[in-house]
């Protein structure tokens, strides 16, 4: 009887496969990844690689020494205080506590402060709360403290937002107005989060996370980059990091552009050239996570999309991790034996600059 | 939490426990690929890039330098103060230092 390896589906759920079912996979997702991007696909060498990273037998695995790469946060500190929205485990905490224990407790690289909504909007009414927060963590932090947000354009829309709601607009056949409220709602966006993080510059920010990019679509990239533009034109020395939210930026727009570069439709290999010439330091790639399939298919995915993207970047890239992208699993507690694995794989055979 | 913390575990540079923070700090500050940074590093230090996330190596350095450890030492500078001797290691401003500077005026 063959041997069987313990592993998980995208859902985190364990399975077991042979060496040969390992391949196989990994080979059909690496070649989903090279058939949607139109990129190289990885080396028989690099394949090796992945199967003995998923066949090691211990639960967790860890890059070589000397391969080790910083990890930068999103969500921040809200993940000790906050509710289960926020994947927080409700530590009563203040969030200099939180963003205290991750440097001298976990031994994290950076660390992020963030609003407990978690979106630029929502910050407006209590930007003198989150000046107030950052001066004091930076009194007592060293490594360095972004902050972090999701753009999150879904927002400036009805109801929640002063803009016709684009999907309403669709519905009607009104393509036009659609595209119109998406460009006054992308317009917002950008001048709000410069305004925001022009306070906490003078809060003494070290920089900004640019949390889920693209989420609601090629508006939600246009503003980005283009208050990425202007923060960097006024703050030559901002750190700035531009993490995306998908693999593939969805078109809900579809004729918008950056630097004449139609946004609708990039994958993260040509996401990230444009994430540089906006300004950012770090460019943050994603590739989703396929619940129906196993780790080793969406691991072959990940680091295919991911190598082609740390290939084509300008600027470091931290690739996306959390739950549900990276080929780490998507559930609340993804297991560390799934997690550590990808983690791995990203640093070995992706080649990316951190996490 | 253990998701993140797997991370740290797996593939991080243990932040102020070695020299994660520096190795970051040049990756957002000069744009810096992960070698280009760690040689960077490495080369202010006069250490190997291996020794950057060697926790036996930068305990007493980070001490020594002034630049922040992870155990809470008395009358050891911390915070800002830490930083702005990291200002000087690594040839960079940090921006929460030049607003001490500049209110201490």
């Amino acid at each position: 009887m063959a041997t069987e390896y313990k592993l998980r589906m995208g859902d985190g759920k364990r399975i077991f496969m042979t060496k040969e079912q390992i391949i196989a996979d990994l080979k059909a997702g690496m070649a989903d990844a090279a058939d949607l991007g139109e990129i190289p696909d990885l080396s028989e060498d690099e394949l090796d690689k992945l199967v003995d990273i998923i066949t090691i037998p211990s639960r967790m695995v860890g890059v070589e020494q000397g391969m080790e790469v910083p990890v930068t946060h999103d969500i921040g500190t809200i993940r000790i205080d906050g509710d289960q929205g926020n994947s927080g485990v409700g530590i009563p905490s203040s969030r200099l506590v939180g963003a205290m224990m991750h440097e001298r407790a976990f031994g994290a690289d950076t660390m992020e402060l963030g609003h407990i909504d978690y979106s630029y909007k929502p910050v407006k009414p209590v930007i003198s709360q989150e000046q107030q927060t950052m001066e004091v963590c930076q009194q007592n932090m060293i490594v360095p403290l972004l902050y972090g947000a999701m753009p999150n354009m879904g927002l400036y829309y009805t109801p929640d937002g002063p803009f016709e709601n684009p999907g309403d607009l669709m519905k009607a056949f009104k393509i036009k107005e659609a595209q119109e409220s998406m460009e006054h709602s992308a317009e917002h966006l950008t001048r709000d989060t410069v305004w925001i993080m022009q306070k906490l510059m003078s809060s003494g920010a070290d920089g900004v996370n640019f949390d889920t990019i693209g989420a609601a679509g090629d508006g939600d990239m246009y503003a980005s980059l283009h208050a990425i533009e202007a923060l960097r034109k006024q703050f030559p020395d901002i750190y700035i990091e531009a993490g995306m939210a998908g693999e593939l930026l969805l078109g809900l727009h579809g004729e918008m552009e950056y630097d004449g570069t139609v946004l609708a439709g990039l994958w993260p290999h040509q996401q990230a050239p444009l994430a540089a010439k906006a300004g950012a330091n770090i460019f943050g790639p994603v590739c989703n996570t396929n619940t129906s399939k196993s780790s080793a298919w969406n691991l072959g995915r990940a680091v295919t999309f991911i190598k082609a993207a740390v290939k084509a970047s300008p600027i470091p890239c931290h690739v996306n991790m959390g739950m549900g992208v990276g080929s780490i699993p998507m559930f609340e507690t993804p297991t560390i034996d799934a997690v550590s694995r990808a983690s791995k794989a990203m640093v070995e055979v992706a080649g990316v600059d951190g996490i | 939490m253990g998701m993140p913390i797997s991370h740290i575990m797996t593939s991080g540079m243990s932040g102020i426990r070695a020299a994660g923070d520096l190795v970051a700090r040049m990756q957002f500050s000069k744009n810096m690929r992960i070698g280009e940074a760690k040689d960077f590093v490495a080369k202010k230090l006069d250490l190997t890039t291996d020794d950057l996330s060697d926790e036996y190596v930068m305990r007493e350095l980070r001490e020594e330098l002034g630049i922040g450890v992870i155990t809470s030492v008395a009358g050891a500078p911390k915070g800002i103060a830490a930083k702005m001797n990291i200002e000087k290691l690594l040839g960079i401003d940090i921006n929460c230092c030049d607003k001490f500077r500049g209110q201490t005026k």
